[in-house]
């Protein structure tokens, strides 16, 4: 029976529902709807519509509630965007340190409210410039850092006290973190008062963004040192997003990035607690990070699943006690692979409806992606209308006057339902493989999304999926971008920078504190005092990641399709 | 009759991009369309790709790269190719390039280069056309 609606009033719309129903058929015996079947871009299907019917065994109370209530389905906090607008924050990264913090201060000059690092390849995966694998790729698709130098120069003139940074960075997150813990203290700025977040989430990074360094197991190590390193030291840091952000970009269906994404908190969680840290204690500090696809109501409940879920996760599961433990905070992108190359202003418009989706799923923070990031780094213009995309949302649209406006929509509650149901299925089959680290060997999240994405691409290719510009209304007028270039002279000017660092730099010092990373990783002791005595000592970003390399050995990609 | 044996595609991955939904995608289109893969898997170097091209006998070579590395790595893998007297393999591309990138590519011996938008079909019709049995 009905939670929200009493028996009489629930068969009544139940009588009209199976009416209407029935006229709507008699209509289509003539005229049939215009496609077999209505479907998400995720392949779910979907109602002509939905009604009370549909949420019948929903109870407001439980299930729904108000904002900075649990189960949080309507918004971590009670007064949501009326209190305070989500952050804007630009993923910004390019060629060297100086140009990228050209960039910031560009950005934060025009209303950015925190900032967000790409870094180049060889940075992600641990290298310095000067490797031979890094050839041809230094500030390609960001920031090159090698040394406290380079990160000494990003951050040049911005208030680190002030404003918060987030990092995008996995198997070396805790080297870039240290350097970063490092420039603040040089300024003098406590590491107590420094915020943002380290992406740090190695276990996504197997499943499906693919930059690693180490095996799962010791990468999950280091994770939880980060973890208890900053509940101890760096209590307004992020230490993980964890992250659907690229679950989602290889191909996955929604529902598989909400279950893999939680259930790689779950083993976060988990294995924090069986260091022996208090869950209240290190879960507050836990962010998420989720795209924002192009089915908008789809993407809507997803987010509003995400926050119910981990709220039920974290009390049920965990345990935790503090309501912050509860809360489920995240920061959205766009969805890249929703871009086109083909007819790219199109882009500003498939980006506007998503960041829409994300605001109406209570986003945190966000990041709109750039007409032409489809063919390159974006440009500063293409990056300006994309956060005024953002700015007009928040400040024109209206749609920030009232909280979770889509809240009691029998369709948008009827499918955050549906998809938490589905995602609590697959995070149980996790569980029954026995977590996160054992589904990930036997390859099950990477072929979930691998099937996934190949579903999909069969689907655009049969013309089912339609892209616009791309299988559908297609021109052949070529329209050309003014793309941002970077400079080929910039790697070998970075290969100079570190090493006149290398010859400069005191060598016994940076011995010392090689030596001593490489007894924490063999040991229990925490890695990340270590690594801030090393980066004030400039060692290099790759003479600390080759110690891991050595302790925890390399990990090689399976390479199944 | 003698048997004919089928064409024998290398999908690689070279340089750290971790981008590997297409060449996923691109490796079972292939083995749907009845062709022979071998997928390196991420992060090979031009040196390991071509060396196990040429130990794995492959008819053709399908470089991804979506991180803007291509301009240095693609070429490499030609020359190496070059070095090893095995220039007979084809070797065609996908991923992000600008398009003066692609004229360069093309001149540097990349047989033909697919961008986003293209289709599987139009991917394995190519490799239909204009790859032979070496």
């Amino acid at each position: 029976m009905s939670l929200t609606f009493n028996k009489k009033i629930f068969d009544d719309i139940d009588k009209s529902h199976r009416k209407w129903r029935d006229e709507l058929d008699r209509a289509f015996e003539s005229k049939p709807e215009r496609l077999e079947r209505f479907s998400t871009v995720s392949d779910r299907e979907i109602n002509a519509i939905y009604s009370p019917a549909d949420v019948k065994d929903q109870s407001f109370a439980k299930d729904i509630g108000f904002p900075g209530e649990y189960p949080f389905t309507r918004g971590v906090q009670p007064s949501m965007y009326r209190g305070r607008l989500w952050t804007m924050r630009m993923f910004a990264g390019l060629g060297s340190a100086k140009d990228t913090n050209r960039r910031f201060h560009h950005l934060v000059n025009e209303g950015q409210t925190g900032l967000s690092t790409a870094f180049d390849m060889p940075t992600l995966m641990g290298y310095d410039t000067d490797s031979p694998k890094a050839r041809g790729e230094c500030g390609k698709c960001g920031v090159a850092i090698d040394t406290l130098q380079d990160m000494e120069d990003l951050f040049e003139g911005l208030p680190v006290d002030m404003i918060t940074t987030s990092m995008t960075i996995n198997p070396p997150a805790a080297m870039i973190w240290a350097m970063y813990i490092a420039m603040a203290e040089k300024r003098g700025i406590d590491r107590s008062v420094i915020g943002g977040t380290i992406q740090n989430d190695m276990l996504k990074e197997f499943i499906a963004q693919k930059t690693f360094m180490c095996p799962p197991a010791p990468s999950v190590r280091v994770v939880t040192d980060t973890v208890e390193f900053g509940t101890k030291e760096v209590p307004r840091w992020n230490t993980i997003s964890i992250s659907g952000y690229h679950i989602r970009e290889a191909g996955s269906t929604a529902v598989q990035e909400l279950a893999f994404t939680l259930a790689d908190g779950i083993a976060y969680t988990q294995a924090a607690i069986d260091r022996g840290l208090d869950v209240d204690q290190f879960a507050p500090r836990f962010s998420f990070f989720f795209n924002s696809h192009l089915d908008f109501f789809e993407e809507i409940a997803k987010f509003r699943a995400a926050r119910r879920m981990w709220a039920r996760i974290m009390k049920d599961r965990f345990g935790a006690k503090d309501p912050r433990s509860w809360w489920l905070r995240f920061h959205t992108q766009t969805a890249g692979c929703s871009l086109t190359a083909q007819q790219p202003y199109n882009n500003v418009v498939r980006t506007a409806l998503e960041a829409l989706a994300a605001v109406l799923g209570g986003t945190q923070s966000l990041h709109t992606n750039s007409l032409d990031e489809v063919l390159a780094l974006p440009s500063e213009e293409s990056a300006t209308i994309a956060l005024r995309t953002q700015q007009i949302i928040a400040e024109e649209s209206g749609v920030t006057n009232t909280l979770d406006p889509l809240g009691g929509s029998y369709f948008v509650e009827a499918l955050t339902n549906q998809m938490e149901e589905e995602a609590f299925e697959i995070i149980h089959k996790v569980d029954d493989m026995g977590g996160m680290l054992a589904a990930i060997e036997r390859n099950y999240p990477q072929q979930a999304i691998a099937d996934a994405a190949y579903h999909y691409q069969r689907q655009v290719d049969d013309k089912q999926k339609t892209v616009v510009g791309v299988n559908k209304y297609a021109t052949e007028e070529k329209i050309s971008l003014e793309l941002l270039e970077i400079n080929e002279e910039l790697e070998r000017l970075q290969i100079e920078k570190v090493n006149r660092i290398k010859n400069d730099r005191d060598n016994k010092k940076v011995k010392y504190c090689l030596d001593e990373l490489a007894e924490a990783c063999a040991g229990k002791r925490n890695v990340m005092e270590p690594l801030v005595e090393g980066a004030k000592a400039y060692v290099t970003l790759q003479e600390s990641c080759d110690v891991f390399r050595q302790v925890f050995g390399e990990y090689r990609d399976p390479g199944i399709y | 009759m003698v048997d004919k044996r089928k064409v024998r595609i290398m999908v690689a991955k070279p340089g750290l991009d971790g981008h590997d939904r297409g060449a996923r995608i691109i490796a079972r289109a292939y083995r749907d369309a009845g062709f022979e893969v071998v997928y390196t898997g991420l992060h090979q170097t031009p040196e390991e790709i071509v060396e196990s091209a040429i130990q794995e006998d492959v008819d053709m070579i399908g470089l991804s790269s979506l991180a803007g590395a291509h301009k240095y790595l693609f070429p490499r893998v030609l020359e190496l190719l070059r070095e090893k007297g095995a220039e007979d393999i084809v070797v065609c591309g996908g991923g992000i390039f600008p398009d003066e990138d692609i004229e360069m590519l093309k001149k540097a011996g990349v047989k033909e280069l697919f961008t986003p938008g293209s289709s599987l079909e139009e991917i394995v019709r190519w490799v239909k056309i204009n790859v032979k049995l070496r």
